[in-house]
């Protein structure tokens, strides 16, 4: 644990050091990766729509559903890990992030044992997202109801 | 057209989310829950679906469309129910999502062990 922190603290003051042109270039990647999974989404979409026959809608949840199964088949591979420490913001920030976090942090504490471990850590790193995300959902969806009705 | 504006669309949040990361002290976890509530919060004027609208999967690959789902079901239901559909509809375009990554990582979790 103190090596953890340890290292956390090293990364921080690296990262404050770092010259600007490592930024830019962090935020090109970031921007091109970001990109290529998003058209990789529309180009999944418009398949499902055409090869299954469904509307636009049900053909987005399938493609969520297919990029979070490769996410995390890929984090479960072990190469996964490498593509986020390049692309950093690039597969973080899309689906592929939340997937990733999920199964990275199920496949790291699974040898603590299926309830302490697998079961409470699973959403060690999600948590946050679903927690933030349905308190604030229900916090304006209650704003919008009152001042606009619905 | 609607590629372009995919591209365009997601890489943009994404080089954002990198921008803060670089440039701030927060960490992954603070900016990918920052873009949930921000999804969420344009989706409160319908804005989020103004911009699904004109960039298709490229507005529902990043996390903002988490937050945008989560309120979308929410107001879906509560339209019908009131106040309490609100917490009915809240998952209801999200369970997908929320299943496949809970079901694939258990199941990931028992065939695989972690690298170094």
């Amino acid at each position: 644990m103190g090596d953890r922190m340890e290292k956390k603290k090293y990364e921080q003051i690296v990262s404050r050091h770092q010259p600007t042109e490592t930024r830019a270039q962090n935020a090109f990647i970031a921007f091109v990766t970001g990109g290529i999974v998003g058209v990789f989404g529309q180009l999944l979409s418009e398949f499902y729509v055409s090869f299954f026959d469904i509307s636009t809608k049900d053909a987005n949840t399938f493609m969520l559903v297919t990029l979070i199964f490769i996410a995390s088949l890929f984090t479960a591979l072990g190469f996964f890990d490498k593509w986020v420490s390049f692309c950093k913001c690039g597969l973080i920030i899309p689906i592929t992030g939340f997937a990733h976090s999920m199964t990275s942090a199920g496949i790291e504490y699974r040898k603590e044992g299926p309830i302490y471990g697998l079961g409470s850590n699973i959403f060690k790193l999600a948590g946050s997202v679903i927690l933030y995300g349905v308190v604030s959902a229900w916090f304006f969806g209650l704003l919008r109801l009152i001042i606009m009705g619905g | 057209m609607i590629y372009l504006n995919s591209f365009l669309f997601a890489g943009f949040v994404s080089m954002l989310g990198q921008w803060i990361l670089d440039n701030t002290k927060l960490t992954p976890g603070h900016i990918t829950s920052i873009f949930v509530v921000v999804g969420s919060f344009l989706d409160t004027f319908s804005i989020y679906d103004q911009i699904i609208a004109h960039v298709g999967a490229g507005a529902l690959v990043p996390i903002t469309s988490f937050g945008h789902s989560l309120i979308h079901g929410a107001l879906e239901k509560a339209s019908e129910m009131g106040v309490m559909g609100l917490l009915m509809g809240m998952f209801d375009l999200t369970a997908s999502g929320i299943t496949a990554a809970i079901v694939f990582t258990f199941i990931f979790a028992l065939f695989f062990r972690p690298k170094n």
